[in-house]
């Protein structure tokens, strides 16, 4: 299950785990080879993670294994309860939503929710949700604003869905809803880009007073290989197109669209999933705390002042 | 009607190398029409009706009062701020299209008065980028809601677009937050949008602003969607149905208010505009 770029760190780890144990199988003393092998790791590591190309990055937030909404649901926050439904057609398995508790405080949190068996992904659409899911999340919002607590939303999807029956029961107007009401919110908004930010399908549940992204995760108007099948006639040049769209969390936190970057384990989230959401914790912690002191009218101004303020233009 | 046709095709041919532009095939009934009698007609084809698409000039003027425009869109200039290149540098074909159609983006319009209702009019413009929406295109779009509120007009755009431009990225893709949430301030004070969708409006415009109208309507016929029919055939591997994602078709699935003939247009409008801010018929005329 190994990405390509992952392939000679996994087969210099294993390695070293024979060598170990034929050491202790055999009772000789091999500490010297193993600590060898070990620096060798240790700098391979170092070399292959801190030099990631924009589009290793895109393939680490896809990973099998990663922390999807759930994960976070069951370790970052407690007592979730899961509410289904849009009350007006069906339940959009992609989206999942509900009541939680975070560091004791009520809060309502929606999140894509992608599979990981294929199996599974079926089952939830690949993360990519129908006119249902996102009805479901404003749902949420109203829920949040009815009671007064903190809206956070989980964003992991490739965008949302783009099929016939999404057309014909408006997929652009709720994805334009969806970002006018949590424009609305009068508690405070957080929102977490996990994975996979897929443009408009991410951007309907990301209007949050402050926006977070984990260290490997990629936010962009289209993914790179529809990037690069439209701009470069061949969807092969994904990887270029992800180094032109400047889609990972440094780039976007240089260009001002998230707050924070979410440190992810050396190796990715998907290696170290409990330090991973450990880090999250912490950070939506900070993030939240300075948001509960502001008033309804104050949450408003600040998002407002947030999304107008984004974009670049030469003159004004 | 055939003879008549025939004659213009003959004609069509015979001077096509000196007068190409002179004359245009209606791309629905292939009719070749005089290029004159057709602007006449609002870009509509007098032989089957079809809507093609007309140059924003052309739609401010059938839209506005005669005399009450005054452009406000113009001073805010597209930047490259990913120095993004594929095949061709955006900086590049941003001067292109900037040569080709005289404006600094895909947007232009201005304030005026629709049937004595003053308003702010914004019309996308296809033939720029494709009307793509980056940086300058939200600004445009933010700062004419912002002035409409803070001057008691309606807001009235005319999309055609589309989508995000790919060139800005997730830049592009904030101006969908940034012009919905623009909106709000004619919400605050009770002022009126009016959202027309024209042949193509798809994507990130269709996704935001433009699906928020008090009242939307649509020209006859316009393709307008969420994913364009091209990605959506490539998902789902088979044919789209025949008038999927044109007006008629998203009239019949509750997604707008009316489809409006252009040559009815400016009087709908009027009539809407007229019944959603009665003070500013009053004042304004």
């Amino acid at each position: 299950m190994a990405l390509e770029f992952e392939q000679p760190i996994d087969e210099l780890e294993a390695r070293i785990r024979e060598l170990r144990e034929y050491a202790e199988e055999q009772g000789v003393d091999l500490s010297d080879e193993i600590e060898l092998l070990e620096n060798k790791l240790e700098r391979l590591q170092k070399e292959t993670f801190s030099n990631l190309s924009r589009w290793q990055r895109v393939q680490l937030a896809r990973a099998p294994g990663r922390p999807t909404t759930l994960d976070v649901l069951e370790n970052v926050f407690s007592d979730f309860v899961e509410l289904h439904g849009d009350r007006a057609v069906a339940d959009d398995p992609a989206i999942v939503a509900g009541l939680a508790r975070f560091e004791g405080r009520s809060v309502v949190v929606a999140g894509h929710q992608k599979g990981r068996t294929t199996k599974e992904n079926i089952h939830r659409n690949f993360g990519m949700p129908h006119p249902e899911g996102y009805r479901k999340a404003m749902r949420m919002m109203d829920l949040a604003d009815r009671f007064g607590f903190p809206f956070i939303s989980l964003i992991d999807t490739p965008g949302a869905y783009p099929g016939i029956s999404a057309e014909e029961r408006g997929q652009a107007w709720v994805i334009a809803q969806s970002i006018q009401r949590m424009g609305r919110l009068r508690v405070p908004a957080l929102a977490v880009i996990l994975g996979e930010g897929g443009s408009g399908g991410a951007l309907a549940i990301g209007v949050g007073n402050r926006v977070l992204i984990m260290e490997n995760a990629w936010y962009s108007v289209i993914s790179p290989e529809s990037c690069a099948a439209i701009l470069w006639r061949d969807a092969a040049q994904a990887a270029e197109a992800a180094e032109a769209l400047k889609l990972t969390a440094r780039d976007l936190k240089e260009l001002g669209v998230v707050d924070r970057i979410v440190p992810e384990p050396r190796g990715g989230a998907h290696r170290q999933p409990q330090a991973a959401l450990a880090e999250l914790r912490r950070a939506i912690a900070a993030e939240l705390e300075p948001l509960l002191k502001l008033s309804p009218e104050e949450l408003l101004r600040d998002r407002y002042r947030r999304f107008r303020e984004m974009g670049a233009v030469a003159q004004s | 009607m055939a003879l008549d046709r025939l004659f213009r095709r003959r004609r069509t041919r015979g001077g096509g190398r000196d007068v190409p532009e002179l004359w245009l095939k209606c791309p629905a009934c292939e009719a070749q029409i005089y290029k004159k009698d057709l602007e006449a007609n609002l870009m509509v084809c007098p032989e089957c009706g079809h809507h093609l698409r007309m140059s924003v000039e052309q739609r401010v003027a059938m839209l506005v009062d005669e005399g009450s425009f005054e452009q406000t869109t113009g001073s805010v200039k597209p930047a490259d701020p990913l120095s993004f290149s594929d095949t061709e540098p955006y900086a590049e074909r941003l001067r292109r299209y900037q040569e080709k159609t005289g404006r600094s983006d895909a947007i232009y319009g201005g304030t005026c008065t629709i049937g004595g209702v003053p308003a702010l009019l914004l019309v996308m413009d296809y033939a720029f980028a494709g009307g793509s929406m980056g940086s300058a295109v939200g600004e445009e779009l933010a700062r004419g809601a912002e002035q409409a509120a803070a001057q008691g007009r309606a807001f009235v755009t005319v999309a055609a677009s589309g989508g995000a431009r790919m060139q800005e990225s997730v830049l592009s893709l904030m101006q969908m937050a940034k012009t919905t949430m623009a909106l709000d301030r004619l919400w605050e004070k009770r002022l009126p949008y009016v959202s027309i969708l024209t042949d193509p409006t798809t994507g990130g415009v269709t996704a935001s602003f433009a699906a928020l109208g008090d009242v939307i309507l649509a020209e006859p016929g316009a393709l307008i969607g969420f994913a364009g029919p091209r990605v959506i055939k490539q998902t789902i591997r088979q044919d789209l149905p025949e008038g999927f994602q044109r007006s008629e078709f998203l009239l019949q699935h509750g997604m707008l208010d009316q489809v409006v003939p252009r040559a009815e247009l400016r009087q709908r409008l009027i009539q809407v505009l007229s019944l959603l801010h009665p003070e500013g018929a009053a004042s304004g005329a």
